[in-house]
């Protein structure tokens, strides 16, 4: 299984749409590291809308994700995610502190394109 | 109520599998949303650690649904080496995989009740429920 990165303008765009197994997680923070390289895009947004769960592991990969695209030059937005996963990740003690957050796709662009036109 | 099914926990997409089955449970017994996604993510957190730390185990969900009360007991079974220090393993941001730690204490976080026997060279059980509360009609 692969998530698919689709590239827009500097922007890299992709909606998870799939419940996330460790290796299906592993295997996209390899392929979102060589696009953003391969690429030069400079912003990133992954919607998380159809994620219903991320657990300490998940959270791990996408903290990591975030901070690894951030050493490369792109900004990461993380958008959609669901009351109840926002929930559960505090009960967790997961904060994802520096992490972008934007409520949806929208307010991600909007974001990226403000702070990176700064 | 002596339903019992097990999930077996053999490689890391027993995991996915567990927690869909969780989830499944959580909404017949009538969980909201948000209590699904915590008793889910539960199930993911206990079904990584038999994975991780004794390779193979099993998940196994009871539903208790009488007059007095509902709810899910989740039990979490290996035959792996065993926890040594159990204070340690509780304490947030205490791994020895990479992770962030975040595993057993958040699922006692998550759940109502957190019962955990372990014995070295034995195996461990978890035993971890939520009950739905009175009056919110498992909202």
């Amino acid at each position: 299984m692969r998530i698919p990165i689709l590239k827009l303008h500097n922007y890299l765009l992709i909606s998870i749409q799939t419940d996330l197994d460790d290796q299906t997680a592993i295997q996209f923070q390899e392929d979102l590291l060589n696009k953003i390289h391969k690429s030069g895009a400079t912003g990133v947004v992954i919607d998380l809308t159809s994620v219903d769960i991320i657990d300490s592991f998940i959270a791990k990969v996408l903290g990591d994700v975030v901070t690894m695209s951030d050493l490369m030059g792109a900004r990461v937005v993380l958008t959609g995610i669901q009351p109840a996963v926002a929930m559960t990740l505090i009960d967790l003690g997961i904060h994802l502190q520096d992490v972008r957050t934007a409520l949806d796709l929208e307010q991600g662009l909007i974001k990226l394109r403000q702070e990176l036109e700064d | 109520m002596d339903f019992k099914p097990c999930v077996n926990i053999q490689n890391e997409w027993d995991i996915v599998g567990a927690r869909q089955l969780g989830r499944e449970q959580a909404k017949e017994v009538g969980f909201g949303t948000v209590d699904q996604a915590r008793i889910a993510t539960a199930i993911s957190e206990l079904a990584r650690n038999i994975y991780l730390y004794a390779g193979t185990g099993k998940i196994c969900f009871e539903i208790i649904n009488n007059l007095e009360r509902k709810g899910l007991i989740i039990v979490a079974v290996d035959q792996g080496p065993g926890i040594r220090d159990i204070s340690q393993v509780m304490q947030d941001g205490y791994t020895t995989s990479g992770g962030l730690g975040a595993g057993l204490p958040g699922v006692r976080r998550l759940m109502d009740e957190f019962d955990i026997v372990s014995d070295i060279g034995v195996g461990t059980e978890i035993r971890t429920s939520k009950w739905i509360r009175k009056g919110l009609g498992g909202a």
